[in-house]
């Protein structure tokens, strides 16, 4: 092998560690780390773990513990005693109990309508629209996703607004919008997290062979009932897939519910509005959309879709 | 599938239903900032470019959008470190807990961001606060960070797993070192799909609202947290309204920018 003079090392080609040659401090650790694989993955893990191990997760086991104290009624300050109270007055008292009951709901409200409106543009994207036009919808789906949460949120405030312009659409119908309430919740939910749904349904489309439908409808079936005994089956994995983000996004939030949602408690306005007063009640109903989803969450796994994901 | 024309007409129609619901409040919004009157009343009769200019001028939001930028960009940085080192963690190496620990990525995004943000709120006042580190900017981009890290993580992770190894052993067995390697071979490799999911953890960061409201002291206003204490204040009503059609206008580029960067690699 006849090697240039300036790279010595070149010649020890079969060299066991990297710049095995060489003696800078770069060199030495070099040699260090590529020997031992076990100190580079201690290396790599012990940051992000002290963050999200031990001050995320840390935070959570205290926000459950914390579910446990009580507050001292006049400070709001907390006193760490062990109590169940607070487990007991979101699970007795008929005002927790409507809430969480209304929120999820809601929720799977919204992840209804998500799914309704996903199924027929997912359908068209996939299987009739051009490739350009597929295209342009794809992006028209998802860029939304980026305008920004509270932004979407006003653009609801403005279209329910009582003489605004829903109201106005609606008027030659003789009809007038909803207002502020729980519909109006349910169809801004709905806007925020609608690209979550469309997204997978759409791909899972995408990957069902056309001769699937083809071979169905040469059996005689009607459009529609080719989509219900073929396509929605396929689509299964694809619509809990979505439902997860539909559902336990909605579950979560109450931003909007304050801006269009009216009078309608969600268990996040319950939460929001004890964080100061009552922290260890709101602990204890933060749980509740925790249990929820792990649930849901448990359930879809069960069907296998998260493996899809 | 042999659909009837009017079948595919329907779908069409509908898909462009679809498609005005996504776009036309949005649009609006644009439209409304232009509207002179303040109730918001539709249609709308006269035109101003009045509100504009009192956005421009409102110390309010340009505080709160120094705040934002300066959150965004430390959470960012933040984020891209630990999401990349988790990333390759993950992608290159099998240990025992790998699945636990892919789950506590992921989990501050798939649990409610309430619940983050009263946990970390919790953990602030009740352990932090006596040791000095109570409620500032400082627990607004820790929050921040933490829901962003599964942005890098996601791209970084999945650009790992598709880049060839064999060229990082090639660089080594001609004798760099492991650092050389890595800034002249691996990251050059995963660098695009790096940047997107920077992008995508500086829009998000930008955008928050939830756990930021439970992580800010008071006084402390994001912009999200600006235009959340504004927007039901009548007066500042057409300023918010201002606000939100640039924030329209204005976050869909780093979208368009990932998205072309994403796509490029691809080809």
């Amino acid at each position: 092998m006849a090697a240039p003079t300036i790279e010595p090392e070149a010649e020890s080609g079969t060299a066991p560690a990297p710049g095995s040659t060489r003696g800078g401090l770069g060199d030495k650790l070099s040699r260090l780390l590529y020997a031992r694989p076990k100190l580079r993955l201690t290396a790599l893990l012990t940051l992000p773990l002290a963050w999200l191990g031990v001050l995320y997760i840390g935070s959570l086991i205290l926000l459950f513990i914390t579910a446990f104290w009580t507050t001292d009624t006049f400070t709001s300050k907390v006193i760490p005693a062990f109590t169940l109270e607070n487990f007991i007055e979101i699970l007795t008292v008929q005002a927790y109990q409507l809430t969480a009951l209304r929120t999820i709901g809601i929720a799977l409200a919204v992840t209804v309508l998500c799914a309704v409106l996903a199924l027929p543009l997912g359908f068209y994207m996939a299987k009739v629209a051009s490739p350009r036009m597929r295209a342009v919808l794809a992006i028209g789906i998802t860029l939304p996703l980026w305008a920004g949460y509270l932004v979407k949120v006003f653009s609801w405030r403005i279209t329910f607004m009582s003489g605004g312009p829903l109201d106005w659409l609606l008027a030659p119908l003789g009809m007038t919008g909803p207002g502020y309430g729980t519909t109006a919740l349910v169809i801004t939910l709905a806007y925020l997290w609608f690209p979550y749904m469309a997204v997978p349904v759409y791909s899972a489309f995408r990957q069902i062979p056309d001769n699937l439908f083809d071979a169905s409808s040469d059996l005689g079936a009607k459009a529609w009932s080719t989509v219900r005994t073929v396509a929605i089956p396929l689509l299964k994995p694809a619509f809990i897939a979505g439902s997860i983000f539909t559902f336990s996004l909605s579950l979560g939030d109450y931003i909007a519910a304050q801006f269009v949602g009216g009078k309608t408690q969600v268990i996040g306005t319950v939460i929001a509005s004890n964080i100061n007063l009552n922290p260890p009640l709101a602990a204890a109903f933060g749980t509740v959309p925790i249990v929820v989803v792990v649930l849901y969450l448990f359930l879809a796994r069960k069907s296998g879709a998260l493996k899809q994901l | 599938m042999r659909l009837s024309s009017s079948a595919k007409v329907t779908l069409r129609v509908f898909a462009g239903l679809v498609m005005a619901a996504i776009y036309l409040p949005l649009l609006l919004v644009i439209l409304n900032s232009f509207n002179a009157t303040t109730s918001g009343a539709f249609p709308i009769t006269e035109f101003t470019t009045r509100w504009w200019e009192a956005a421009f001028h409102n110390e309010g939001v340009r505080e709160a959008l120094w705040t934002s930028l300066r959150v965004a960009t430390v959470a960012t940085v933040i984020a891209l470190l630990l999401g990349s080192m988790i990333a390759f963690a993950l992608s290159r190496y099998d240990f025992f807990g790998k699945n636990t620990v892919n789950l506590l990525v992921v989990l501050p995004i798939a649990l409610p961001g309430i619940v983050t943000g009263v946990a970390l709120n919790n953990t602030f006042k009740t352990v932090l606060e006596p040791l000095g580190i109570g409620l500032g900017l400082f627990s607004v981009i820790v929050g921040h960070a933490t829901f962003c890290i599964v942005m890098v993580f996601n791209n970084v992770q999945a650009r790992l797993g598709r880049m060839n190894k064999g060229l990082e052993e090639a660089a080594m067995d001609m004798g760099a070192n492991v650092v050389k390697t890595f800034f002249h071979v691996t990251f050059p490799g995963f660098r695009s799909a790096f940047v997107a999911g920077g992008l995508l953890a500086f829009a998000l960061s930008f955008d928050e609202i939830v756990v930021t409201t439970f992580t800010a002291p008071p006084g402390t206003e994001t912009l999200p947290i600006w235009i959340f204490n504004n927007m039901a204040r009548p007066n500042q009503a057409p300023v918010v309204n201002v606000i939100a059609a640039v924030l329209i206008i204005v976050s869909m580029i780093p979208v368009y920018l990932s998205q072309r960067m994403t796509g490029d690699d691809k080809k």
